[in-house]
């Protein structure tokens, strides 16, 4: 393989997996790997999952786990050039154009490249990202699948030889091109020929341990009781039918609410009163507030007791 | 480890790509390379690591995964004997059908068209288009139930002539034109020559594009002798619509039958549904198919202001509240929801049945699909729209007493919705007086 990496690489999966671990990101050896080789084969990597199970987390630790600069580029339907790309700065142009008046001589040309030069060009993500000189960069597409299809196939060209030209300046090209994460809910499928050319990966929400572990890591406040719990009753959650089923995000943001609480366990009282944090829709919160919520959270300690004992 | 079974990988791992392409992965042969640059780069030791690597590298869908990991764990299992090959063909039945062998059928012809014997001496794929004009009217207003084999197919005729267009809908995206947007950066463009002066103002409008339809369809019991009909009708609109609709079936459950419009004979699209609904003429149950739909597809179907043609007769063996619920929902969650019903169009019909009165409510328009001029209707009607969603009475959910004060919008431009062929049912937010054309 080609020795050019820079030099914070990591060399192995396992020295990867570590490095994940130590910025607090607690990923599966297959997750890991993906993320390897879209770092050897320095190629898009394209994750999918629910909302909330962690595929945005995955890059800003990797850029900081590479000591990498993170640029990320919210996608929304309508995103354009003028957002992702580049813009040019009106309002420079105007005063520049005025500038140029006033001295009085004004020669056509020459004040049209002048004003559509480098210095008037607002560099939005894209072509942020290409620009290695300030160190390597981790390129973040959010939610792919929210920007429309148009955008699709810009993106498409820009990922092949990662290169974008402006008419008005020329062609930029990267030296070293960034390290691409792309993510999508998958609220719509993203076209075949864009995922062809990632290297791709599920997410999938966490079982009980490697939930377990997350809550501790990120939340350290929490006991490990609480924190075995919570992740449990979070489990039985998901097995039911909602909606919209808690991510990890939910879980964090619950286990951080009962910690300021000052709860040290979970009862049906509690849960009552923070089911909001983890239930987005009304019509979830009804369905599982009362009876139901008893019968899981029953369950749920079970498990949790189950587990704890064959740890102990 | 690096490069010992060189010879011997390499020959496995693109047997195992033809394998996935066999399967109907869409593996990408460049990527082939990859991965044998990456097995040699990891080594083979560890085989969770292979299968994580190969898994990242060759599969790009979610659906794919499964598929994937049963390839692998035949393929690369361990050797007991040196007959793997065997298993593979039992894999075989698991193939997708990405290529048919047919197109999609031509809206004319048919090659079968029903199970009654034809006539002998007449092919039904030619159509005797010296018919009066009064028999063509017959033929618009006769019931769909009453068809024979010869009308049905001069019906399909009739229904490919149909125009369908449901109507734009606004997108965030821009495009030059004649719009409130300044263009900024096209103005200081053609500008520049004047000196800086901007003498022409370019400006900027909201893009359009068309609007997606979901075609969501009974084919239980009681529908049973419409369904043929109604099937040709999807399959129409599917024609007529470039593509852009879902279609779905439901007895109990509801199926997705879009992948088979485009790609294969109608017919045989239902004798696959028929197969995968184990009770095709039994009860319905529309609230829970309504459930599954809103849990599994209107996340990914209904996002971009699509119109829902829910396609039933109302008879529903499921909970009433389960079907408000799942109505309200999917009414929320759409730019216009429709129903369609075949008994609607007589004139004594009204909607009485419990499955019908629980779903009224959150119903934008109620007609009939009982014959050829209630899809003309249809066609216009759709053709008609406006752009804005239909203003709808704010409904309070079932499972709460608060009380939601009505909210009386005011009514842009609500267009009436039939012209007149169909006064004995009337929409069930004007049959409580509402203002039709404006407030």
């Amino acid at each position: 393989m080609d020795e050019t990496r820079t030099g914070s690489a990591p060399a192995s999966v396992d020295e990867l997996q570590q490095a994940l671990r130590g910025e607090l990101y607690v990923a599966d050896r297959a997750l890991a790997m993906s993320v390897y080789l879209a770092l050897t084969l320095k190629r898009p990597l394209f994750l999918e999952g629910e909302a909330g199970v962690g595929k945005t987390e995955v890059a800003k630790v990797l850029a900081s786990a590479l000591g990498a600069r993170l640029i990320r580029l919210q996608c929304y339907e309508g995103l354009d050039v003028s957002q992702a790309v580049y813009e040019w700065n009106y309002s420079r142009q105007l005063l520049h154009i005025r500038l140029l008046e006033a001295s009085g001589n004004v020669d056509k040309a020459a004040a049209e490249r002048e004003l559509f030069s480098e210095e008037f060009l607002i560099k939005r993500p894209l072509l942020q990202a290409l620009d290695g000189s300030e160190g390597p960069v981790v390129l973040l597409i959010d939610e792919l699948d929210r920007a429309d299809e148009e955008f699709e196939g810009y993106l498409l060209e820009m990922l092949s030889d990662f290169q974008i030209t402006i008419p008005e300046v020329g062609t930029y090209t990267a030296d070293e091109p960034p390290v691409v994460v792309i993510t999508s809910n998958r609220t719509r499928e993203i076209h075949d020929a864009l995922k062809r050319r990632c290297l791709y990966y599920w997410i999938d929400y966490p079982d009980l341990d490697k939930e377990t572990q997350i809550v501790r890591s990120k939340v350290p406040q929490a006991s490990q009781k609480l924190a075995g719990q919570v992740a449990a009753f979070v489990q039985e959650l998901r097995g039911t039918e909602l909606y919209k089923v808690p991510g990890v995000a939910e879980t964090l943001d619950w286990t951080a609410a009962l910690v300021s609480l000052n709860e040290t366990e979970l009862s049906p009282d509690v849960i009552d009163d923070t089911l909001g944090i983890m239930l987005k829709y009304r019509e979830d919160v009804q369905a599982v507030r009362g009876e139901q919520m008893r019968a899981l959270l029953n369950r749920a300690m079970h498990r949790g007791t189950q587990r704890g004992g064959r740890r102990g | 480890m690096a490069d010992a079974p060189d010879g011997y990988i390499l020959g496995n791992l693109l047997l195992f790509g033809r394998l996935l392409r066999r399967l109907g992965l869409d593996v990408h042969v460049g990527r082939m390379l990859d991965a044998i640059r990456v097995l040699e780069d990891i080594g083979l030791e560890r085989r969770g690591d292979v299968r994580a690597a190969l898994r990242t590298l060759l599969v790009h869908r979610r659906d794919d995964l499964p598929l994937f990991d049963e390839a692998f764990d035949v393929f690369w299992r361990q050797r007991k004997d040196s007959t793997s090959t065997m298993d593979l063909r039992s894999m075989g039945e698991q193939r997708r059908y990405r290529r048919p062998s047919a197109g999609p059928p031509s809206p004319g012809r048919e090659p079968d068209d029903s199970a009654e014997p034809a006539d002998p001496d007449e092919g039904f794929d030619r159509v005797d288009l010296t018919r009066t004009f009064s028999a063509r009217e017959v033929l618009r207003t006769r019931d769909f139930a009453e068809f024979t084999p010869e009308e049905m197919l001069e019906a399909r005729q009739l229904m490919a002539s149909l125009q369908w267009d449901p109507g734009l809908r606004r997108t965030r995206r821009k495009e030059p034109g004649r719009g409130h947007g300044l263009d900024v950066r096209r103005t200081l463009r053609h500008n520049a020559r004047f000196g800086g002066e901007l003498v022409r103002l370019e400006t900027r409008r909201r893009k359009e594009k068309p609007r997606r339809l979901v075609v969501v369809c009974d084919v239980s019991g009681s529908m049973e002798r419409y369904t043929r009909m109604l099937l040709h009708f999807i399959h129409s609109l599917y024609a007529g619509l470039d593509n852009r609709i879902e279609a779905f079936l439901f007895a109990t459950r509801l199926t997705r039958i879009t992948k088979h419009l485009g790609q294969r004979d109608i017919d045989r699209a239902v004798s696959e549904v028929a197969k995968a609904v184990p009770d095709w003429s039994g009860g319905t149950r529309i609230g829970d198919v309504l459930k599954e739909f809103n849990f599994r597809w209107a996340r990914r179907t209904l996002g971009w202001g699509s119109i829902v043609l829910i396609v039933s007769d109302g008879w529903d063996h499921g909970e009433p509240e389960l079907l408000s619920r799942e109505m309200a929902r999917l009414q929320r969650s759409c730019n216009r929801l429709i129903w369609l019903n075949p008994l609607a169009g007589n004139e004594d019909y009204e909607p009485l049945t419990v499955g019908m009165q629980a779903a009224a409510p959150y119903i934008d328009d109620l007609l009939p699909v009982n014959n050829l001029a209630a899809l003309f209707d249809l066609a216009d009607h759709l053709n008609s729209l406006s752009q804005s969603r239909p203003v709808r009475r704010q409904q309070t959910l079932q499972t709460t007493e608060e009380e939601a004060p009505i909210v009386a919008a005011s009514a842009p431009q609500q267009r009436s919705w039939h012209a007149g062929a169909n006064p004995t049912f009337r929409h069930p937010l004007w049959g409580r007086g509402e203002p039709r054309n404006g407030a």
